[in-house]
């Protein structure tokens, strides 16, 4: 009880994280991206879910209005090297770089494709069957890393 | 469009939004939602710029149809021609502290639009409490130049209620069958709604639901500005222009009224109040969790030797100096 409030009094001061979790591309199945959206609330975090269909455009002015600290990808179409390198040239329009924004993504990306998507800035790859709570862990480890933030 | 610095100023930050960078404004509100030290400079240089927009509340029960409706209407005012900001409120889980920002989901037809800028936001977790938290935020959307800003918040507790409220126009939300709902909210809601919709109209039940209201209000008493009651079909846009032309018309009595500057006054005065009260309960809760006297008064009471409002006026008298200073 007592342990359960003091934990309240230092939540109350302690710096949110926020995530933004998007979909881009057509596949119309979401329900990876709630999961993860869901345990990262579940885990102390604000969430941003900005639902299907998100064209990188929307994605990137999503992270901006948001200032997000950090931007989770979910993707089962398979269209991943197609539509994340314009994610990520649509962030860099507006000035926001991978030094400074925590990029993650999961769905269904084959294992060869991995370094590809990581050398465009992905820290984290996480495919099905990923323990939820091994992304609030990432997160919680990567964030301070970044260039952008460190000190 | 500059890069942002790791750690701006206040003043590279006041510049920025001065200029419609939208990066430095995302940043700038991160700050006044945190209350930080850089929080408060901004808010104490953008304050003098505030003034110009109008600002709206929307507020009602969870699954009403808020967001779908605030999109509409940011939609409505920007087909005629006004800039929009818009703050929506969800609620934080009161066990993680964490939150799941749905508002953009219903929303997503702005977000390509330059002219709209969305900022979600969690309920909890905010040291100079949610409805200051969100009234610095919509200082800094208007210190920006938006023409409208909008507020949505669930209207479950009294913390949401105050935010919606602390707007020049207040919208309710309702449904065709919150019957009993609409019965309950005779003390309260309905005395801080300058206009009162009825979403869904399509659904049977929508005109019995506005009688009910209209019923309320009379109740309420005659004032200088009667709220009207408006049926609205949020997902299909159906009386959302007229919606808008009477938030128009509220505004126009609220600038033009004889009583503007009181109104204006007593919103101020309610304000600094609130802020006053926020930050003493904040001060004497630190100083009485560090008192000596705690412990000794918590084995009191629950030892129903004392009673626990006698034991909160002893903890207090003992922390009466330091509460001042």
């Amino acid at each position: 009880m007592t342990e359960e409030s003091t934990a309240q009094e230092q939540g109350a001061e302690e710096r949110r994280i926020r995530v933004l979790i998007a979909k881009p591309g057509l596949d119309g199945h979401d329900r990876g991206a709630k999961v993860v959206a869901r345990a990262l609330r579940d885990a102390g975090m604000e969430v941003i879910y900005t639902g299907i269909r998100q064209t990188p455009q929307m994605i990137a002015e999503a992270a901006l209005q948001e200032d997000v600290d950090v931007i989770g990808l979910s993707i089962l179409s398979g269209a991943h090297l197609e539509l994340f390198p314009r994610v990520i040239e649509a962030l860099r329009e507006r000035d926001i770089g991978p030094d400074e924004v925590l990029l993650f993504c999961g769905g269904i990306i084959p294992h060869e494709d991995g370094e590809a998507v990581r050398e465009l800035g992905f820290r984290g790859v996480f495919g099905p069957g990923t323990d939820t709570r091994d992304i609030a862990a990432f997160i919680r480890e990567q964030l301070p890393t970044l260039p952008a933030r460190a000190g | 469009m500059a890069r942002l610095a790791a750690t701006p100023s206040a003043e590279e930050l006041a510049a920025g939004i001065g200029r419609g960078d939208r990066r430095a404004l995302a940043r700038a509100i991160t700050h006044v939602e945190r209350d930080d030290a850089l929080g408060r400079a901004l808010l104490a240089a953008l304050y003098p710029r505030t003034g110009h927009a109008h600002t709206i509340g929307v507020t009602g029960s969870g699954g009403v149809g808020k967001s779908t409706l605030v999109g509409r209407l940011a939609a409505e005012q920007r087909r005629r021609g006004r800039s929009v900001g818009i703050v929506a409120v969800d609620p934080s889980s009161p066990f993680s502290h964490g939150a799941l920002l749905g508002d953009r989901i219903r929303m997503q037809d702005l977000t390509a639009d330059p002219g709209v800028f969305l900022r979600s936001m969690a309920s909890r977790g905010h040291l100079g409490g949610l409805a200051e938290s969100a009234s610095g935020v919509v200082d800094v959307l208007d210190a920006a130049g938006y023409d409208v800003v909008i507020v949505e918040t669930v209207g479950a507790g009294q913390d949401e209620v105050e935010v919606a409220s602390a707007t020049q126009s207040t919208v309710l939300v309702t449904n065709p069958s919150a019957g009993d709902e609409i019965q309950s909210m005779k003390a309260g809601l309905m005395e801080v709604a300058q206009l009162l919709v009825v979403n869904k109209a399509d659904l049977a039940g929508a005109d019995s639901a506005v009688q009910q209201l209209l019923s309320l209000l009379v109740l309420a008493g005659s004032r200088a500005w009667e709220p009207p009651v408006l049926k609205v079909v949020a997902r299909s846009g159906e009386g959302v222009a007229e919606l808008v032309d009477r938030i128009d018309e509220h505004q126009r009595h609220v600038r033009d009224s004889e009583h503007a500057g009181a109104e204006r006054r007593a919103l101020v005065r309610a304000q600094l109040l609130s802020l006053a009260t926020a930050a003493l309960s904040r001060r004497a809760l630190a100083e009485a969790r560090r008192s000596s006297a705690l412990d000794a008064l918590v084995e009191e009471v629950a030892a129903r030797r004392r009673d626990p409002r006698a034991a909160a006026d002893a903890l207090l008298a003992g922390l009466a100096p330091a509460a001042g200073g």
